[in-house]
């Protein structure tokens, strides 16, 4: 075998196991290195009541409620499987709204409320015009042909 | 592939490319600029912030595409020793770290009025960054280990730090798949495309634009490097006579 060849096989083989390593690492992480936990997984008794966490998932169609006092709003997040109630007291994102996606932190209330210290707006990966955005879903299909 | 392995030939057809790339590449950034700005229409729902993305998207491709590179270079350095792969290797890690950090900068001036937050630790931006200090050691790695002793080769330290490195690549593109994460997840994929086409032609040209414009940077600091090396070899010879 030639040195040239000898390198390659060298050089694919620790790559291979490099990019191995990686997979692997990657995968075993998948739970530990989610920025949040679904509403699925808090159902599924992931959280704890009272430990700091990150609650992902979308605003329920309806449900933002403003309390009495203003400045507290209730509201369900969900993933389509599971909903929680959450509690938060202060100034939402501009992008915060109902059927859009949020991101909360805070902790679990024993009585399966979640009470938000913070909230952030998540974006999702459409991008489009106005005058489109406000057109109801089978219109736009129509649209788009 | 040897065949330009001779820098004066590699010289004659990077020299007449550079102001086409530079003048294509600035023309296309210009004009996909403006057209970003003021021909199409804010997004439904992020209004006008989502025009950064006509500049975001290019960063984190180039600085994503300018690591596959350095590591193919870093690989076709470690097994054939082409004498270019070295010196193309330097020449890209540069503006690939500067793209990285446009794309983190321009994505954090976007966050702060889409999320609500500057910086997030989520899957996504924290393997970008993982990116920009890869970078960042690289440059350190090759900076000042007397490249022109070498011809501008990498030591195989540095060659073996760009291919490991590379894992990193897949880790960022998949991070909003593999782990939910506060980024959004792709866009574009092979499957079409979520940005509506009202919106996303200026993207096509400010991709083509930054993408020629990172072409000529390398091109131009490929050149210099070889420059470098060979007035470095001159005054060797010169202080040899001497002796």
């Amino acid at each position: 075998m030639k040195a040239k060849h000898q390198r390659l096989v060298l050089a694919v083989v620790a790559l291979c196991g490099v990019v191995g390593a990686g997979v692997l690492a990657a995968s075993a992480l998948r739970d530990e290195a989610a920025y949040f936990r679904t509403p699925d997984e808090v159902a599924g008794g992931k959280a704890a009541v009272g430990e700091a966490m990150r609650l992902g998932g979308m605003v329920a169609k309806g449900s933002i409620v403003r309390q009495a006092d203003g400045l507290t709003i209730r509201f369900v997040a969900t993933d389509g499987k599971a909903s929680v109630p959450v509690e938060y007291k202060g100034i939402v994102p501009d992008l915060f709204g109902e059927e859009s996606g949020m991101v909360a932190d805070g902790r679990m209330r024993a009585d399966g409320t979640f009470v938000a210290d913070r909230i952030l707006a998540k974006h999702d990966e459409r991008y489009m015009p106005p005058q489109m955005g406000d057109m109801p879903k089978d219109m736009k299909a129509a649209v788009k042909g | 592939m040897h065949a330009y392995a001779n820098p004066t030939r590699f010289l004659a057809i990077a020299r007449p490319l550079t102001p086409w790339l530079l003048g294509l590449g600035l023309l296309l950034v210009l004009a996909g600029g403006l057209a970003g700005l003021a021909l199409v229409p804010g997004d439904y729902k992020q209004g006008e912030t989502a025009r950064i993305l006509y500049v975001h998207v290019p960063s984190a491709w180039l600085g994503m595409g300018g690591w596959t590179s350095l590591a193919i270079a870093g690989l076709v350095q470690l097994v054939w020793r082409h004498p270019l792969a070295g010196i193309a290797a330097r020449a890209i890690a540069v503006p690939g770290m500067l793209f990285t950090a446009l794309c983190l900068a321009t994505g954090s001036i976007w966050g702060k009025p889409t999320w609500g937050t500057w910086w997030e630790w989520d899957g996504r931006m924290t393997s970008m960054l993982v990116l920009l200090f890869l970078y960042a050691g690289f440059i350190a790695l090759t900076n000042g280990d007397d490249a022109q002793r070498q011809g501008g080769a990498l030591s195989r330290g540095a060659a073996i730090y760009a291919l490991v490195g590379a894992i990193n690549i897949p880790i960022i593109n998949r991070s909003v798949i593999w782990w939910n994460s506060l980024h959004q997840g792709p866009s574009i994929t092979l499957g079409g495309s979520s940005i509506d086409g009202a919106l996303l032609w200026p993207l096509g040209l400010t991709l083509a634009g930054f993408s020629l414009l990172f072409g000529a940077i390398v091109l131009m600091r490929m050149r210099r490097i070889i420059a470098d090396n060979r007035v470095a070899a001159r005054l060797r010879r010169l202080a040899d006579e001497e002796e």
